[in-house]
């Protein structure tokens, strides 16, 4: 059967983004009072054998001056460990693991035949500055490593206790929210590092990106998790975060919330269409209040080697070794059975993780785990216009009963899952409400006309 | 040294006036209270929580306890055949066990049953099956696993499982190794955090997880594998919790529970042999 999909991802991160303030891991500060917002965090989690490598990629669209982010870290990083991703990289892995549209045409009625479709892209990104140290020592701040990486200047700290290092911090420039001190002195008793970043103005404009680019950094522990708490404190309302984890046995899930299948596979009314990010924020905000916020939704396990329908190509073994697929040797991936769409490599697997949290309902960190999971999911919608050409035949007049009740259905289906007025969705559809009588009155439905 | 041999036949006292004899299999035998619940449990699971259990595997996995349960009990000519036990193992196991595939989950409930026939010291079973079945496999195969979070944090629910599995255990005279296990590892969360300084809303929420309910109603307590004497289920509870902390907080690992009863249950005829206490026995069951 031969369809093309519609991918709408770039305009989702964009819609998405728009109204709710948004933050990572880490949090923002600012050196002065300035007003910061802190768009939908996306997080690549590269993961095997206890070593990481993490890519953080920020909306972030304040004064560069501005930016600074501090995330906690289980490891000193040394210079090394630290690098600057492409933001493309990240738009690529969001663009392919997207939900996704899919349009049916429907055949003739009289002549059976098959169908045929189309499609569509996507988008997202970050950036900050830099700062002084001394006073550390009597603070019992310790200053592990200072570098600059790209157009960040970058400093792993660490302390005996929080006051010392909110102190440190503020001294320096950094505007800490309110409540931030003891979430810091949790992370140093647990033993974890703070990764400090900011933009070092000169060399940003001497490297001339308009943007921040992704930061990424690998390290080894036996810690598979992503700090949130510090995220919970710096904006206004629940923060938006996808998680793209890239691991080799299979899926990954939270072992400290419930992680659930975005409803998936359902047929809606065709004017989605033109509204598919819409569509998507809504139904997302539908099932966050439907799971009252105490689940993180999957919206995308795939072998990377392959996809089907493709909302874009897999990601190239290049690619991938730049997002910090490690295992990945030269020329060693293999190519895997099946509808591979593209030069995809295997031995990837890639779950795509979606969670809108705030401090009361995710109190604590994310904690992961892969599993040995291999099944495929995706969150995929279904269009199937009708015929529009002439039909006269005895068949035709069944389809288009048929095509009655299923527009019934499909606002039902949308309007469940999203949360819209089904006497909207019904208008916007075309749909007359006909109830099981198609419209028809009993004694048409008896005689046939 | 050892006072272990009466063995308590009744497990409760006889509902009054209770024509015994003539109806043994409708006395009040726990394992039916058991069945029940995790039947109950498994309902909500696959219909409510729409936890990844396919009722193919549920089955496979329920048939496949029966038959080894059979198949053992001719071969070590241990009594008659009694369904209830296998059946509680399997129940668990599809609470439990995610896997792929459907024959490593058939093997799973193979090697949960097998192991009360062979794993045994003294005429007691080492380990609980259920449990021994999931770390063995998950060792074994890195094919099989458990999804701890999968049971969400809602309050209602973990009240409606602790009071359903309250009922279990105090028919099944354990419910001082459940009660004993959930307050050591209640007071470890909370003293963790008072420690790192974090809110109570962290550890309440380590504690509201349906996962740990399962585990403390209906693993820990298995009266067949807790050590004999009061004395010694408390010290095994407190061990249990001990050491899952140590899995979960300082290798960061999952499922340190599971870990825990696993490596917990290999010290009980140790503990059995400081503590001594009387043997339970469900009637008439290997």
């Amino acid at each position: 059967m031969k369809h093309v999909t519609a991918l709408v991802a770039a305009l989702l991160v964009v819609a998405l983004a728009a109204p709710t303030v948004l933050a990572f891991c880490g949090f923002y500060v600012a050196r002065a009072d300035a007003k910061l917002f802190n768009q939908a965090s996306q997080v690549v989690l590269v993961r095997h054998d206890d070593k990481t490598v993490l890519t953080m990629a920020n909306d972030f669209k304040g004064d560069l001056k501005e930016f600074a982010i501090v995330v906690p870290v289980p490891t000193v990083l040394e210079k090394g460990q630290v690098r600057v991703s492409d933001r493309a990289l990240v738009e690529h892995l969001d663009a392919y693991s997207a939900p996704r549209l899919v349009e049916y045409f429907d055949d003739d009625p009289c002549s059976p035949r098959y169908p045929a479709a189309l499609q569509a892209p996507m988008g997202m990104a970050t950036a900050r500055r830099d700062m002084a140290v001394d006073r550390a020592n009597s603070l019992g701040v310790t200053i592990e490593a200072r570098y600059t990486v790209g157009e960040y200047d970058i400093l792993i700290l660490s302390a005996r206790e929080s006051g010392g290092l909110e102190t440190w911090l503020r001294d320096n420039g950094y505007r800490l929210p309110a409540g931030a001190s003891p979430i810091l002195g949790s992370y140093l008793k647990q033993g974890m590092k703070f990764f400090v970043a900011r933009v070092n103005l000169k060399e940003q404009s001497r490297l001339g990106f308009t943007y921040l680019r992704p930061l990424q950094m690998a390290f080894e522990s036996p810690k598979f998790m992503l700090p949130i708490r510090l995220g919970t404190l710096n904006a206004d309302g629940a923060q938006e975060l996808f998680v793209y984890a890239l691991t080799r046995k299979g899926r990954v899930e939270t072992t400290n919330y419930r992680t659930v299948r975005l409803p998936t596979g359902m047929e809606l009314p065709v004017y989605v269409k033109e509204e598919f990010p819409q569509f998507y924020r809504a139904m997302f905000s539908q099932q966050v209040e439907r799971e009252d916020m105490r689940a993180v939704f999957l919206e995308y396990a795939w072998d990377m080697a392959w996809c089907d329908p493709c909302a874009a190509q897999p990601l190239s073994v290049e690619e991938l070794r730049k997002l910090g697929v490690f295992w990945l040797d030269e020329g060693g991936a293999g190519v895997r059975m099946g509808r591979r769409t593209a030069g995809g490599p295997v031995d990837v697997f890639m779950t795509r993780l979606h969670v809108r949290y705030d401090a009361s309902h995710f109190p604590e960190d994310l904690v992961f785990q892969e599993t040995a999971d291999r099944a495929n999911f995706q969150g995929r919608y279904v269009l199937r216009h009708p015929w529009k050409g002439e039909a006269r035949c005895a068949a035709a007049q069944r389809y288009r009963e048929a095509l009655r009740a299923r527009a019934e259905q499909e606002a039902g289906a949308l309007a469940s899952l999203t949360g819209w007025p089904i006497e909207e969705i019904r208008r916007k559809a075309g749909v007359i409400p006909g109830g099981e009588n198609n419209g028809r009155r009993w004694w048409e439905r008896l005689y046939g006309e | 040294m050892q006072t272990l041999t009466p063995v308590e036949t009744a497990v409760h006292p006889p509902v009054a006036g209770a024509a015994a004899p003539v109806l043994p299999a409708l006395r009040w035998d726990p394992r039916l209270y058991q069945i029940a619940t995790l039947s109950g449990l498994l309902g909500y699971g696959v219909f409510w929580l729409d936890l990844e259990v396919q009722t193919r595997t549920a089955v496979a996995i329920i048939v496949t306890a029966l038959v080894t349960q059979l198949v053992c009990t001719r071969l070590t000519g241990r009594g008659r055949f009694d369904p209830r036990s296998a059946l509680i193992s399997a129940l668990s196991l599809c609470l439990l066990l995610r896997t792929g595939s459907l024959g490593l989950a058939m093997l799973t409930a193979a090697v949960a049953i097998a192991s009360k026939f062979t794993l045994r010291v003294r005429d007691k079973h080492v380990f609980n099956p259920t449990n021994f079945a999931l770390v063995a496999m998950m060792l074994a195969t890195g094919s099989v696993w458990v999804s701890p979070g999968q049971w969400g944090s809602g309050l209602v629910f973990a009240f409606l499982l602790a009071s359903a599995g309250g009922l279990v255990v105090n028919r099944a005279a354990r419910a001082d190794v459940t009660l004993a296990f959930l307050a050591s590892w209640a007071s470890l969360l909370v003293a963790r955090s008072l420690w790192l300084g974090e809110p109570l809303a962290i550890p309440l929420h380590r504690l509201e997880n349906g996962a740990l309910v399962l585990f403390a109603f209906f693993m820990i307590s298995d009266p067949r594998t807790t050590p004999d004497s009061r004395a010694g289920r408390l010290l095994f509870a407190a061990l249990v919790a001990l050491a899952a902390y140590a899995v979960q907080f300082t290798l960061f690992r999952t499922n340190g529970l599971l870990w825990s009863l696993a490596v917990c249950s290999l010290i009980v005829p140790l503990i059995d042999w400081l503590l001594p206490g009387r043997r339970y026995q469900w009637r008439s069951s290997p």
